[in-house]
């Protein structure tokens, strides 16, 4: 599904990925964890081609395809959807118009009509009641007034609505109550296949307990320094992440 | 990095006019310049009676005496007067009964334009008068609009046949020395729309007029005068566009609305008027005098534009609140690009018990425009318990835009109440990353957030105008490479 090789990015010339390299397989559910500041973000920004990071070196296989040779909204519409960690509001634009635009661009984009309103509506109607939104929410201006749970719900809504190949999570679980998590974590689980991928960023092993991760794997300055099976999100839990950063400095 | 962001929006910015074509018509003008004489010609021209003419002749007295405003927001070269023309006309004066009489050339005009001047427009319930540089060129439905007693004709028409509703009205919301282009307009107008709906009466369709600046070197100077009598509704459409042309063109219109006991008058403009080209160069100035008298009780005046054209533009359709319990709106979306200058807004003037106002002002400013709104809330001693809303919200496209809000408010009521909310926002790069992400285009992402910015107005036009609307701000801000 997507080969990372070596990436090296960064912002206003400070280098943040050093080397990153990761492979992941369809029907595979990566973890990526590891300290603040250690470039976790910055991977999921650069891999969903946001202009603000550079890509100074490295190469990215998507299905197949150049992944850093596309620009953000063609690497959306090749099946990458990323839910933000701060989603952004948009006045005046409803959720149903944002889908509708969104599904517009990516059925375009593979040479679909448009959906039939119909079909769209019993799709909006399918995927609310999968993270428990209530229709409400769909009028509203996009994220405007939501609570954060509520907008990293919306977010799981709009990756559920976009059926995406490769879906990034970043830090979805943070501020999140117990409720929101177990919301979040079974659409995730719901929507897993085996055509498609998921790569959660996390801080806490928490949300790995809803999510039963295939790999996980810490991060320490902008790269991969132990990968392994769930069992390594539990030893990162008791030991926190001190261990990585002594050993990493050791070597 | 910032930088990027910028480009970005200037690429989804940079617009090519569509409008900006001329069609080849056999026209006749009035001698370059203005003096007596060529108003002799315009009145002469359009066999109006001696009053007309004299009324149009104390106005150019008037305006002798003016002098030009200099207060707005906006910079241009004083504009040399005698370099106008202020009359063009087809040559052959049609006497038109059907659409098929029409000059060929002025119907593929209007095709162009894609103005459905054809007789599916029954379905569409629109009647429409076309207004082609000085003169008004075809209304449609007069017939069917007669049977309920609407009169919708051109204003020289009315000058003609309803010599009493022109005498009593004309000028009694707009006097003839009310501001330095308003006496002008008075002075030369040469076409326009007039419009009477009777007491009672609910005018059974949208009446719109389309006016299109056409021959070189001309000013367009149309009046429009709307009466409204008691009981009675009317939803009033208005779109214009002009050619590309290197120099700037004057357009000086004036407009009048009154409304009786429980009467109302909905206004809607898209003014699409050439915008000059990306270094600033030609395009319309767009001076224009619009205000609504609330004679009557209960009655009320909407104002909804959507301005995306012209070089500079100044107007401020303003509601004179004169009866008790009447109602004034503004709902306004000005967008400026490249180095259009736009200083609009409004005035509400309080002079009735319980009257109401509300003022929703959404103002773009993309490239190297400035766009200003300007406003006046006046509370006059008379008007006990008048409530005033106001909202004006700007975005910034880019750095070099500039967003400028200047209201005034003016309360001797203590009895008022008067709210005033401001905003100011740039289209952030988190928010264009955040549509990207979803798979919107830049292009796609600034069209849906505009839109988004200008939902409250847009969703005051009547149906069909606001999706016209919602592509004109698609093309105003689109990308001219993409």
């Amino acid at each position: 599904m997507i080969s990372i090789k070596n990436l090296h990015a960064g912002i206003e010339e400070k280098e943040i990925l050093k080397g990153f390299s990761l492979d992941i397989k369809a029907g595979e559910i990566h973890a990526i964890m590891g300290p603040n500041g250690t470039g976790k973000s910055t991977l999921a920004s650069t891999l969903a081609g946001r202009k603000t990071y550079e890509v100074t070196a490295g190469e990215v296989q998507f299905n197949g395809k150049d992944l850093l040779d596309m620009e953000a909204d063609e690497r959306a519409r090749e099946g990458l959807f990323l839910a933000f960690q701060y989603p952004v509001e948009i006045p005046g634009v409803s959720t149903t118009n944002f889908m509708r635009a969104a599904i517009a661009e990516k059925r375009k984009h593979h040479g679909l009509a448009p959906m039939e309103a119909k079909e769209f509506l019993v799709l909006m109607r399918e995927k609310m009641a999968l993270v428990e939104i209530d229709k409400q929410f769909m009028s509203r201006s996009l994220n405007e007034g939501f609570s954060g749970g509520e907008k990293k719900r919306n977010e799981i809504f709009q990756m559920a609505m976009l059926n995406p190949l490769l879906s990034i999570l970043d830090e979805t679980d943070s501020g999140l109550d117990i409720d929101a998590l177990r919301i979040v974590a079974n659409g995730v689980n719901k929507l897993r296949t085996k055509d498609n991928a998921f790569l959660i960023i996390t801080h806490y092993q928490r949300l790995l307990e809803y999510i039963v991760p295939d790999f996980v794997h810490v991060m320490y300055d902008g790269r991969i320094v132990k990968s392994g099976g769930k069992e390594l999100a539990m030893e990162l839990e008791e030991k926190g992440y001190d261990w990585i950063k002594e050993e990493n400095i050791v070597q | 990095m910032l930088q990027d962001n910028d480009k970005i929006l200037e690429d989804a910015t940079n617009s090519e006019y569509k409008w900006g074509f001329s069609s080849p018509i056999d026209q006749e003008f009035a001698a370059k310049g203005l003096n007596e004489e060529v108003i002799r010609f315009i009145s002469g021209r359009k066999d109006e009676p001696a009053w007309m003419l004299d009324w149009r002749l104390s106005a150019f007295e008037a305006w002798k005496k003016m002098k030009q405003p200099k207060w707005q927001n906006v910079t241009f070269p004083d504009i040399n007067f005698q370099e106008i023309i202020y009359y063009a006309a087809t040559r052959k004066k049609p006497t038109i009964n059907s659409l098929d009489e029409l000059d060929p050339e002025i119907r593929k005009t209007y095709d162009k334009l894609g103005i459905p001047i054809k007789e599916q427009e029954m379905l569409a319930g629109v009647a429409v008068d076309y207004v082609m540089d000085s003169e008004s060129v075809f209304t449609t439905f007069k017939s069917q609009l007669a049977e309920k007693g609407v009169i919708f004709c051109s204003i020289s028409e009315a000058v003609k046949d309803h010599p009493e509703l022109i005498k009593k009205y004309l000028g009694s919301v707009v006097p003839v020395r009310d501001n330095y282009y308003a006496a002008l307009n008075a002075a030369v107008f040469s076409d326009g729309s007039f419009v009477y709906i009777p007491k009672g009466v609910r005018c059974p369709m949208e009446l719109s007029t389309y006016f299109r600046i056409n021959a070189e070197n001309t000013g367009q100077f149309e009046r429009t005068l709307i009466i409204a009598e008691e009981g009675s509704y009317v939803s009033y459409l208005e779109g214009c566009t002009a050619p590309k042309r290197d120099e700037n063109q004057l357009h000086a219109a004036v407009v009048e609305l009154i409304t009786m006991d429980d009467a109302e008058i909905k206004y809607s403009t898209v003014q699409n008027w050439y915008p000059g080209d990306k270094n600033g160069k030609g395009g319309i100035y767009n001076f224009v005098t619009k205000r609504g008298l609330c004679q009557g009780k209960r009655s009320k005046i909407s104002w909804t534009q959507v301005e995306t054209g012209s070089a500079i533009t100044w107007k401020y359709p303003s509601c004179v609140l004169k009866g008790d319990n009447s109602i004034g709106e503004f709902y306004s979306v000005a967008v400026t690009n490249n180095f259009q200058q736009a200083d609009t807004g409004t005035k509400m003037i309080h002079i009735g018990k319980n009257t109401r106002s509300r003022i929703v002002s959404k103002g773009i400013s993309a490239g190297s425009s400035q766009n200003s709104y300007r406003g006046q809330v006046q509370i006059q001693k008379t008007a006990e318990n008048a409530y005033n809303y106001s909202q004006c919200d700007s975005m910034l496209m880019t750095d070099h835009s500039g967003a400028h809000t200047f209201p005034y408010i003016d309360v001797k009521n203590s009895t008022a109440k008067v709210e005033h909310e401001a905003t100011t926002s740039k289209i952030g790069e988190d928010m264009l990353f955040y549509c990207n992400q979803r798979g919107l285009s830049d292009e796609e992402a600034v069209n849906i957030i505009v839109n988004g910015f200008c939902k409250e107005v847009f969703k005051e036009l009547p149906m069909e105008f606001a999706v016209e609307a919602q592509k004109l701000l698609q093309i105003s801000l689109e990308n001219s490479v993409g």
